[in-house]
């Protein structure tokens, strides 16, 4: 979409008067915010998680590699061997304590960078209050996932619809050691609960959003911009019509969430019956840029494309 | 009747209700007419808050105040409430007495000015008749004029009296921006005086009555009215000229060192100002509370109060439009659009209209040397402006420093600043 050249020096003297008049029509970026909640971003890094694999095993080992690299020092870790009658992790060792400090915590994200395992992940969990400073302090039994899979609810933590099932977005997003190349290829295990997840949407066009549920930047803000930015699906009665719609979701509630919810489902019972067809997504240039992708990026892509069609 | 009164009576000669002399319910009504402005106008200064920062807000796309009562309409009451139980800090450097004074000053002229302001029409309560309006002096004008330079003072003294160097460098720059602008500002305002005849507010609001082509602002063909509304918004330190209060620059510029409830004033006061120029802007040039009446009984009186606060709301709502829509000037700009630009042609206008005033020829006349007049001071302007970009013209300061440059000459003027 070509934007008009601005004009240059005084000859635009008028358009701040005209920007400024036509802003009085449109909505405000701002909201209200306890009344009226934006959507979360995709990449939103909320309170941690710690996952499970699909038979209930804890993929935590114990191995202290997040609370080395955390740069706010706020995960404790102690590691202990696994009892042989019946362990906890599948590896030597299990995470006997894990205990993190969210008063500390600066989401940045690094315990999930380091995690070998993608034991911790961050939720998109961020609206919590706490009334002391013992309950800032999440245990291992608070921040590891139900039998379901999904994370344990504190009193404290205002949870919105679906939140529970975005455990491990940004993970999914990023791909793994940062490499371009291999972004959006499913390479993480499985989770209780949900099995292998499809892709979050990363920085290429690589993406699963219907499945995922999550919602671009440009889309959450699309109310803001200038008209000739705006899809055309956001435009004039169009526009309106699905503005009238959302307001009716939120009028009342599971109005529209009854499709979001059935993909997920829909997708989950899939990947549980062997059928990872929608894991492959479109090819998109930067994975096929030799430049970008290294051999071993191919034999990893490869492997995960064989067992997908093997199982 | 009061005898002491007499003394004042010729000073408001002009105003029907000291017609029969001065009784106690000529008094009375005064007095009522005190109590109704001052109470009016800080209300108004209220709603003023509110609206601007309503406005600019959505302007802003952001959605402002909602908390204090309906649509947020009390914020301003309670941000004030705060103020006044807020610590109220004197520096220690400070001129105590001055500092303490200089709020005062400031507020004190910004009400005065608005008591010259006809608000409405004429109204007759127990045999009565008297103006909607507080006071209509002979000398109207020249006491907006002596009103509004005071309010310099309170600016001016606050900077001094902080004993500290913002609020310093603001009171600098609000004196010579107020002086500055006071010149273009007083020009426009002869010009009205000139067509009206009378330095009368009331004589000039009936002077513009009969058409709308008798308003001001279209018999003297715009220009003095747009002249004096930027005088006005320099004269108020509004955005785009509020260097005087710089945030990025000065902190918070005169009145960083206030606090509590003499910040209020000062806030007050400025919101005040506001009203009060943007009801002189209709008052001058927009014929005040001219327009059409219906002709309905009992209440046919309130229908030029509407008029008038329906043009006064319009001027508010560009004094926010300003703020939102332009970005503050720097300090040279201020100065050159000040006495290079809106000097030369106030005066150049005022030759003009002085010359149609007395008749066509003497208008021809003003016109066409006002036009040799701005040729020879353009051409004077790019002479001067090429000599010293050439460094012709050094000040006695610069030769010396300039002559120990002179082994390696700057090769173009702006590269040449900076030494």
């Amino acid at each position: 979409m070509a934007t008009p050249e601005p004009p240059k020096g005084r000859q635009n003297f008028l358009g701040g008067f005209k920007l400024t008049l036509e802003h009085l029509g449109r909505p405000p970026v701002t909201r209200q915010y306890p009344e009226e909640k934006r959507p979360k971003q995709p990449r939103q890094h909320g309170r941690h998680v710690l996952n499970k694999y699909e038979d209930g095993m804890e993929k935590c080992i114990g191995c202290e590699l997040c609370a080395g690299v955390c740069p706010a020092d706020c995960i404790y870790v102690r590691g202990l061997d696994n009892p042989p009658d019946h362990p906890i992790s599948p590896g030597e060792r299990y995470g006997y304590i894990y205990e993190i400090n969210f008063l500390r915590c600066i989401h940045c994200d690094l315990c999930v960078e380091a995690c070998p395992t993608e034991a911790i992940t961050e939720s998109k969990l961020m609206e919590f209050s706490f009334t002391n400073r013992s309950d800032a302090i999440y245990t291992q039994e608070q921040l590891i996932v139900d039998d379901e899979g999904k994370p344990k609810h504190m009193p404290w933590e205002d949870w919105r619809d679906g939140d529970d099932l975005h455990t491990s977005g940004w993970m999914r997003a990023t791909s793994p050691s940062g490499a371009a190349a291999f972004e959006g290829e499913v390479q993480w295990s499985g989770e209780l609960g949900f099995g292998v997840r499809a892709p979050e949407g990363g920085q290429s066009g690589n993406r699963d959003d219907a499945t995922t549920g999550s919602i671009p930047l440009r889309e959450t803000l699309e109310r803001h911009l200038i008209p000739a930015d705006m899809p055309a699906a956001k435009r004039g009665p169009r526009g309106a019509m699905g503005r009238a719609r959302e307001k009716m979701e939120r009028f009342s509630p599971g109005f529209g969430k009854k499709h979001r919810a059935q993909a997920e489902t829909d997708y989950a019972d899939a990947k549980r019956a062997g059928n990872t067809e929608r894991d492959r997504l479109p090819e998109v240039a930067t994975s096929a840029d030799p430049a970008l992708s290294p051999d071993a990026a191919v034999t990893l892509t490869g492997d995960v494309t064989d067992s997908g069609s093997a199982s | 009747m009061i005898p002491s009164l007499h003394l004042v009576a010729p000073v408001f000669a002009t105003d029907p209700l000291y017609a029969k002399g001065i009784g106690w319910i000529v008094l009375l009504i005064v007095l009522v007419k005190v109590l109704v402005v001052f109470g009016a106008l800080m209300v108004s200064v209220m709603l003023m808050i509110w609206f601007e920062r309503k406005v600019i807000s959505d302007m802003q796309s952001r959605i402002g105040p909602n908390r204090a009562g309906p649509f947020g309409i009390a914020q301003t009451l309670a941000d004030g409430l705060k103020l006044f139980f807020k610590e109220d800090l004197i520096p220690d450097k400070a001129d105590r007495f001055v500092f303490k004074l200089a709020p005062y000053l400031t507020v004190i002229p910004a009400f005065l000015a608005f008591a010259i302001v006809p608000i409405g029409g004429e109204v007759t309560l127990f045999g009565h008749t008297f103006e909607l309006q507080l006071a209509d002096p002979p000398m109207g004008i020249l006491f907006l004029l002596a009103v509004s330079a005071i309010g310099v003072y309170g600016i001016m003294l606050a900077g001094w009296a902080s004993g500290s160097k913002y609020p310093l460098l603001g009171s600098v720059r609000a004196s010579a921006q107020m002086i500055s602008y006071e010149a273009a500002l007083g020009m426009t305002v002869v010009m009205v005086v000139l067509v009206t005849g009378s330095l009368s507010t009331r004589a000039i609001v009936n002077a513009q009555a009969a058409h709308l082509w008798q308003w001001n602002a279209i018999r003297l063909a715009v220009v003095p009215f747009l002249i004096f509304f930027i005088a006005v918004v320099a004269e108020t330190n509004r955005p785009p000229f509020d260097l005087v209060e710089a945030d990025q620059e000065l902190v918070g510029g005169f009145h960083t060192e206030y606090s509590s409830i003499r910040f209020a004033l000062f806030f007050l006061a400025e919101f005040m100002s506001t009203i009060t120029m943007s009801a002189f802007t209709v008052t001058l040039f927009f014929g005040g509370p001219d327009g059409p009446v219906p002709h309905i009984p009992y209440i046919a009186w309130i229908f030029p109060i509407l008029w008038f606060l329906g043009k006064t709301l319009v001027f508010l709502f560009v004094f926010v439009w300003l703020r939102a829509a332009l970005p503050r000037l720097r300090y040279d700009q201020l100065m050159d659009l000040g006495w290079k630009k809106l000097i030369p042609l106030s005066l150049g206008w005022l030759l003009i209209v002085a010359g149609f005033v007395i008749n066509g020829w003497w208008g021809v006349a003003m016109v066409a040397s006002v036009v040799v007049g701005s040729v020879l001071l353009t051409r004077a302007f790019s002479i001067g402006s090429e000599r010293e970009s050439t460094r012709a013209v050094v000040p006695q300061v610069g030769l010396r420093l300039w002559s120990r440059a002179e082994q390696q000459p700057p090769t173009s003027p702006t590269e040449g600043g900076d030494r």
